[in-house]
């Protein structure tokens, strides 16, 4: 019993990662400039790739797998923002502007 | 469902060889073929091959990636624009590709037992590594032991091409100035402005230099061995000298020692094969260290990947501080 429902979270975990790996990839292709771009990247790397993890967790059972599994969700947690920090900072430092829409008048000292 | 991935990544690596090679931005490049060898890691994991895979995925994707970027920022990213097209290399190489295509169909299926591959000499080695070595990983038995010449002769040649790229890069052209001073001025600070980069980076480097010790000291059990765990400490240690900058590496990891661990690393290779003679063996033959040739075999295993992987990382390291010290001119 205890069994199908974890089945049936794992499941449902990984279908709901899925789908956010969708959306950031989507994302990706349709968004306008790097920065935008970088966001919708990062969808795919926090909340997917947690969703996903997660429910490889739940699949494994209380094994070693989950908890190579929870150090690569660790890792992940703590490289991915950076990453997607230092590809916006050096963009930004490299004289990129973002791209600002028509209704909104660029604020002064507002943060990218 | 395994040669559906496959052949997804495959597929994918064709991509990114294309993709590398229309790129003209040298830069965009290099990220693509980083891509490239991060996808032919999973595919040599798909076809089981964990220990390549390992050594693709630290050496390809990451150490190689930071050495194309080091290389780029000495000569400029654009590549130079050709008119013409040049017709007798593409004919040369769209007879080779024809014929490399044509001999795909005469190569046994994968995973047949068949194959020759499976025919030779890996079914010796497999009956025989429980008996002889005692280690389950019979790759690094192969690699270590088996086949210790050629490995030999790997880490001499790792050794020479380290030697050979600092000999190119310090090389300074005569009557001329750097260009500019300031460029290698914040080369050598790093990107110690960045407080997140370095907080994470730190965060990072010790499970990184843990995790190449575990690859390297536990290489006989799990995949692994002396050449990725090396390529893992010098990526730590290259981290560690883009984060806090060229001064401070260096005084963590100074110039003098690594060229003497270099040498070192294979010397001490070499050396475990001399001793192995003295004791009245074989070169290389480890069964005479020990009293019991098994636990020979496993003292022997353990220096010689040890001087490989001394060897690996200090060479790589250095080819690194080569590139990002130079300055331009």
């Amino acid at each position: 019993m205890m069994g199908t429902i974890f089945d049936w979270l794992s499941g449902l975990l990984l279908v709901a990662g899925g789908f956010f790996v969708l959306v950031g990839g989507v994302g990706v292709i349709r968004m306008p400039d790097l920065y935008t771009r970088i966001h919708a990247a990062s969808v795919t790397e926090t909340l997917g790739t947690m969703l996903i993890l997660t429910g490889l967790m739940l699949h494994s059972g209380w094994e070693l797998a989950t908890f190579k599994l929870l150090a690569i969700l660790v890792f992940l947690l703590f490289t991915g923002p950076v990453s997607s920090y230092a590809l916006g900072n050096t963009a930004l430092l490299g004289g990129l502007k973002p791209e600002l829409g028509e209704q909104d008048p660029p604020k002064e000292g507002r943060e990218s | 469902m395994i040669a559906l991935i496959g052949l997804i990544t495959l597929t994918l690596v064709a991509v990114a060889a294309i993709a590398t090679v229309m790129a003209t931005n040298l830069f965009v490049a290099s990220m693509w073929f980083g891509i490239f060898s991060l996808l032919m890691a999973s595919n040599f994991f798909i076809l089981d091959a964990a220990d390549v895979a390992l050594t693709e995925a630290a050496v390809g994707a990451g150490v190689s990636t930071v050495l194309f970027m080091g290389a780029l920022a000495l000569t400029g990213e654009k590549e130079a624009i050709r008119s013409r097209v040049s017709w007798f290399p593409m004919a040369v190489l769209g007879v080779l590709a024809l014929a490399l295509f044509v001999a795909t169909f005469q190569q046994p299926m994968l995973g047949d037992p068949m194959a020759p591959v499976h025919q030779h000499v890996a079914p010796w080695y497999l009956e025989q590594t429980p008996k002889l070595i005692n280690i389950p990983n019979v790759v690094t038995a192969i690699l270590a032991s088996f086949r210790g010449y050629d490995t030999l002769g790997e880490v001499i040649v790792i050794f020479t091409a380290g030697i050979g790229v600092l000999s190119v890069l310090s090389f300074k052209p005569k009557g001329r100035q750097s260009v500019s001073s300031e460029a290698l001025a914040a080369k050598v600070r790093g990107v110690q402005h960045h407080s997140i980069l370095r907080v994470v980076g730190k965060l990072v480097i010790p499970l990184l230099m843990l995790f190449a010790l575990v690859v390297q000291f536990h290489g006989k059990y799990t995949p692994g061995g002396g050449f990725s765990a090396g390529a893992l400490f010098a990526a730590a240690v290259m981290l560690y000298g883009i984060l806090e900058g060229a001064d401070r590496s260096a005084k963590a990891m100074p110039e003098k020692v690594m060229l003497r661990l270099a040498v070192f690393g294979a010397t001490l290779y070499t050396s475990v094969g001399l001793v192995c003679m003295l004791l009245g063996g074989a070169f290389l033959d480890y069964n005479v260290l020990w009293p019991d040739p098994v636990v020979g075999q496993y003292f022997g295993i353990l220096l010689v990947e040890f001087g490989v992987g001394l060897t690996v990382t200090t060479v790589l390291v250095m080819v690194f501080n080569a590139f990002a010290n130079r300055p331009t001119y």
